[in-house]
Parts: structure tokens; sequence; C-alpha cells
């Protein structure tokens, strides 16, 4: 459950971010860079905690932990005292106590993915207010935060998954789309972005949208019912992480696999097998490690005053490059990641 | 109580002769004809509507997805003619599930029967603490296996956490298990339908079996005839129990990602198989044929449905009305027989 948990709220809290900030790029920056590319102005010795939703989740251990290059390894490389706390299970009550711990123990930032924006409000604000840095990663709490770094927005998803399968289909067929549920509002707005995106390729043909609830068995049955309906189909995406699991299952036999083309949202644990053996050649979500990456680095430079949260502010995020604080006070990791054959062993969660 | 009237053909075909007439009269006793008849109209009417629903890749994947559900359905009969009912199968077949598949992925050698072995002896665990609880503390069954519905499925919880078993760390031999086939037939269906048959056999021929029948239609009876019923319902439990582990392990060689979330809501879907295949939901009558037959039917509706490309916004609702005209169906059909049947035994009485 956790984990299932875990995606939607993390899938709900780009939604819910992007529609704050609007579609936005990360910019390369002005000339208004101002200690960027200087280290050394920012301080060394800050006390920065990584607060994931919870711990022993292998999403989160991928974004904090030093050896994925995570969270951890940029504090590390900047010379802060950095730390991974957390509860054990994904619920308020359970982060809650640790913050409140991490505030006491004299944080200076705190990188935090919120569990419920509600919740830990009351909390986060009263850190703000004796000058804690709040940064939140990949879930967020939009009253209560210096700064949000979000993962991806709306359109970049939709617009990627559709590239990807128009890429594999050489831009023509009957494509389908195994959603979660009918009523998801993020899967739905992701699939509008994904209708306006196949109007620059006019020979492939969205046929149905189909709903496997998140749903592992009715997934399956929703991908089985469009191969008996649908006898030219070409390709199926499915923005979804369940759905896109189940629909591999379904085409990895050796009258589908490769003839039928899927993408969509995975987790490369999940999908691991069935790029290996050749079911799907690429899909999307973006690179926890790099998220992070970057909420520690952009943590560092406000607790230094090297940068403020002001729309507009820049800086150089390490191994990532330079990044732009954008309205809304948040900044953009970038385009989803694909994962392929070629990377796709260099991840576990 | 007409069910009793029509209850089972072996309890009353016995009487009569090795006749022509006899084969007839056990044709019209047969009491999944309802069923059967019901399944051949929708398959004829969906086809004619959808020619693509009867090729072979369809049939397949109706089959696999009847399997799970008529395999449970086996062990839901067992527990329901005794006049109680198992909720907890769908938990069951969670744990067992993510234990087993996550036993074979620390351990890659293992040979898949000592998967199955370890499915089922979770299974039979569980089913022995229901059958236990019912049976020698006096409790319903349908509060104990609400409570365990709950209790397994937050034991996998825990165990699981946020982890997953996913595809990759599962041998091929063991996932080739839900989609290979002999003769355009799923290996997992093969399988169940034998232990369905033997299983079906055991009801209509032991005399355990049969006790069963007996509790469920007059447990106060049963007791004065001398029927062990607290060890009858036990067994009947461990049994239900064993079979959802069993089935555990058929979901994770089928979907081959598991969760704790695996098997979640089955047990109201496998007690509707039961019911839409004859089985009374008061005990006392029903066979595991008609059960695998119900979840048939259930599983070749919901496909028709995405065949037919039906708006998923409609889905349900039609889904519950299709169930609701089935069950109609078989009913009208099973009662005009059965007065057919008593109208013919008038006249061979009077002549």
């Amino acid at each position: 459950m956790y984990l299932q948990r875990t995606k939607k709220v993390l899938i709900g809290s780009v939604l819910a971010a992007t529609l704050l900030a609007g579609a936005g790029a990360s910019g390369v920056a002005s000339a208004a860079a101002r200690s960027v590319g200087r280290p050394h102005a920012l301080k060394k010795g800050l006390k920065v905690f990584v607060v994931p939703k919870n711990l022993g989740n292998s999403y989160f251990t991928t974004a904090d932990s030093v050896k994925t290059g995570g969270a951890l390894s940029a504090l590390k490389a900047l010379g802060e005292s950095g730390a991974e706390t957390s509860g054990t299970t994904d619920t308020p009550a359970s982060q809650l106590p640790v913050i409140q711990a991490d505030i006491s123990k004299g944080a200076n930032a705190l990188v935090i993915s919120a569990t419920d924006p509600t919740a830990l409000c009351p909390t986060l604000k009263r850190a703000m207010a004796s000058g804690i840095v709040v940064v939140t990663y990949d879930s967020d709490a939009p009253t209560c935060r210096t700064l949000f770094v979000n993962q991806a927005t709306a359109q970049g998803i939709g617009d990627i998954e559709v590239q990807i399968l128009a890429k594999e289909l050489h831009g023509q067929g009957q494509i389908a789309i195994v959603s979660a549920s009918a009523s998801d509002t993020n899967q739905n707005t992701w699939i509008a972005y994904m209708k306006q995106e196949l109007k620059s390729y006019p020979k492939m043909k969205l046929v149905s949208v189909v709903y496997g609830n998140d749903d592992t068995a009715t997934s399956t049955t929703v991908t089985q019912g469009l191969l008996s309906k649908y006898p030219n189909l070409k390709g199926i995406i499915s923005p979804t992480t369940v759905g896109i699991a189940a629909a591999a299952a379904v085409l990895d036999t050796a009258k589908y696999r490769g003839k039928i083309q899927l993408t969509g949202l995975g987790t490369p644990d999940e999908m691991k097998k069935y790029v290996q053996d050749g079911t799907v050649q690429a899909f999307a979500l973006w690179n926890p490690a790099d998220l992070g990456y970057l909420a520690a680095y952009a943590a560092v430079e406000l607790a230094s005053h090297a940068i403020t949260n002001a729309p507009g502010q820049s800086f150089v995020a390490g191994r990532l490059g330079r990044y732009k604080v954008l309205p809304g006070h948040e900044i953009l990791l970038g385009a989803p990641f694909v994962f392929t054959k070629a990377n796709i062993n260099k991840f576990n969660f | 109580m007409s069910t009793l009237v029509q209850s089972e053909p072996s309890l009353q075909a016995g009487a009569a002769p090795g006749s022509a007439r006899h084969l007839v009269d056990l044709a019209y006793r047969f009491r999944e004809h309802g069923i059967v008849a019901v399944l051949a109209l929708f398959v004829i009417a969906t086809t004619a509507i959808q020619p693509r629903f009867l090729n072979s890749s369809n049939i397949k994947f109706t089959l696999l997805n009847a399997t799970i559900f008529g395999f449970l359905a086996l062990g839901q009969t067992v527990v329901i003619v005794s006049r109680n009912v198992d909720l907890s199968v769908g938990s069951i077949l969670g744990l067992s599930a993510y234990l087993s598949s996550a036993y074979l992925a620390d351990h890659p050698g293992t040979p898949i029967p000592l998967v199955f072995a370890l499915g089922l002896a979770i299974g039979l665990v569980c089913g022995m603490v229901n059958g236990a609880v019912t049976a020698l503390g006096r409790v319903p069954s349908l509060v104990v296996t609400i409570a365990t519905l709950y209790i397994i499925r937050g034991v996998d919880t825990v165990i699981v956490g946020g982890r997953e078993v996913v595809a990759n760390s599962l041998p091929d031999s063991f996932l080739s298990l839900g989609t290979s086939t002999i003769a355009g037939i799923p290996v997992i269906t093969i399988g169940s339908v034998v232990v369905i048959a033997a299983g079906a056999y055991f009801l209509r021929n032991f005399r355990s079996g049969r006790e069963l029948y007996a509790i469920g239609s007059n447990p106060d009876a049963a007791r004065l005839a001398g029927i062990a019923i607290g060890r009858r319902v036990f067994g009947a439990f461990a049994f239900s129990g064993a079979i959802a582990g069993l089935s555990g392990v058929m979901w994770a060689a089928y979907y081959g990602t598991i969760d704790s979330t695996a098997g979640t809501n089955y047990e109201l879907q496998v007690v509707a198989a039961c019911v839409v295949g004859g089985v009374a939901i008061f005990g006392g009558s029903g066979s595991a044929v008609g059960a695998a037959v119900g979840a048939l039917l259930i599983a070749t509706i919901s496909q028709a449905l995405y065949v037919l490309g039906i708006s998923s916004f409609w889905e349900q609702a039609i889904y519950g009305l299709l169930l609701l005209v089935a069950i109609s169906l078989d009913r009208a059909i099973a009662l005009r027989l059965t007065s057919a049947l008593r109208k013919r035994s008038y006249q061979q009485r009077a002549a």
C-alpha cells in the first residue's frame, strides 16, 4: 500500500505544483547570477535534515542516499552535516514528530516531502519564522515552504510519452491509453496534453482510453480487451506505474512482443524484465536521485543566503547545471527522465 | 426453500434404476444447465456484435481471468454448503502471493512445486485459524472471516512494507505458468480444472462431503444424526484457506508484479461466482462445478464489456445488471425444470 499511495500522492503533487506555477521550463540563468559558481560562498557545516515521506521506501532511498547521488551526496560534497530522518509509515502522524525533533536539534534547513500539507503546515511555518529554510521536494506543501523543487510539469509528462511512442511507431498507427481511474485529475490532465501533442502526429490515431483503476487485475483485463477489440493496435501509453506494469505483463508473449509498443510512466524495478526482454523499449519518470540532489543544493544555497526564493534568482546545482527560481517559488527539475535498456540497470526503486 | 427440492442429484437419483429415462432425468436434474445456457446465450450475443470476441487470444484471456476465481470458488463452495462463508480468501491470496513469490525471488533455484507447497501451507494455516475460531468458538463465520480479512491484510501490509516482488526477480519458468498454453488452453486453467473436478467429486460422493450438505441444510438435524459438525466445518475452512493459498501462487505467476494489495476485494467476486453458479448462500445446496461455471460467466461478462468498448463510467452498473439478469434467468430455468420434474414424477406415480 505504501508504495502505491506514495506514487499517487507524488504524481498528484506534480500536478498541484504545476497548476500553481504554470508550465515553466528550467531556464538558463540570466546575467543576474550572483554567488553562483563560487561554492566557497556557501556556508559549510550547516545542519540539513532530509525528511522523505517515510523510511524504507525504495523511491526515497534513491532520492536521498549518497550511493545513488541523491540529496545526501550533495550535502556531503558541499561539506554540510546532512542526515535522512523520517517515520516508518507514510503518514503525517509518523512524519511530524521527526520534523519537530529535527527543529529542536538546531536545523538550518529542512528538505521535506510532505505527507500532508495541512497537518505539517503549522510546524513548518513556525520553523520558517525562526529562520529555518524549508525546501519541499516530490510532494509540496504550497503555503508553508521557502521553495518547492518540482520534478516535472504535466505538459512535460504528457509530451514525452507521446514523443517516445511516436519515435517507436515512426509516427503512425492506432494507439490507445490505459489510464488509472476515469476520475483521476492528474492522469486526465496528462491525457489532455497527450491529445494536444498527438496533433503533431496526424497519422497516429488514438482509438480508445480505458481505465485500469490502478489495480493490477483490472488493468490486465482492460489491456486484454484493447488487444481483442483493435487487431491493428500498434501502441499503448499507460501514464500510471500500476497500469504500465500490468500491460507489459500482458504483452510479454511472443505474439505481441515488439509488435505492439508500450510506454508510459513506470518504475525501473517493475519494468526491468520487460525492458530487458524487448517488450518495452522506453518509458519515462523523473530521476529521483537528481530530484533529491537538486533539493539539497537549493536548501544549502538558501540557508547560506547565497540566493533568495524570489523568482528569477539562479544558482548552479553541481552536476545538474544551472537552475532558476520560477514564479510560485519553485524550481523545475527538467524534462522527465527516459529509461531504456541502456540505463535501467543503474536504478533500484 | 425450493433450493432444497432441487438440491443434489446424487441424493435422489439413486432411487431409479439405470434406464434411458433415468439418464434424461439426470440431464434435467443437472443443476448447472441454467448457468451453462446463460453463458452460451451471452457468448453468442456478444460474438454477434463483436466477432473478435471468439478469437483464440480472447478466449485465452477470459479463461486466465476466470481461473483464479473458479479455483477460489471451489474452496468457497465447500464452506458455503455448510452454511458458512469465508470472506478472508482475498487476503489469504495476497499474503500467500507475496510470501511465496518473495521466497522464490530470494531463492531462485527453488523448484516450482515447492513454491506451490509453500503457498498451500500459508493458506492452510490461515484457514485453520478461521476454522478453529468458527468451530470451537462458535462464532458466526461471517464475523470471524471479516476480522481475519483485515488481520491477514494488515499482517501482509506490515510484512511487505513499501516493497514489491517484480517480474525481473522471478524465473521465466515460473512466469510462463501464467501465459503458456496446451492446445490453446492456459496451463494454470488445466491444473485448476483437475483440482476442481476432484473437489466436486469429493463433495458429491464422499461421506464427509455429503455431511457438509447435511450440516448446511439443517444443522440441528445433522447434530442429532451424529455428524461431527465442528470437525467438518473446521475442515471446510482449512480447505478453503489452502485453496486460497494455492491461488496466491497462481496470481503471482500470472501478474508478475506483487505488492501488498494482491487479491483486494476478491472475496465478494468469489461469493458472487458461487451464487451465480447455483450455490445456495444459506447452505445445503450447490456444486463446485456450478461455482466454476459461475466464475467463468463473470469473467466472460467483464471481458465482454471491455471488448465491446462499453464506457467505463457505465461498466460497473452494467456489470451488476448483467449479473442480476444471469441469476434471474438461471433461476427461471431451474424453477421451470423443477416443476417439470415434479409433474413427471406425479405421472410416474399415477401410472
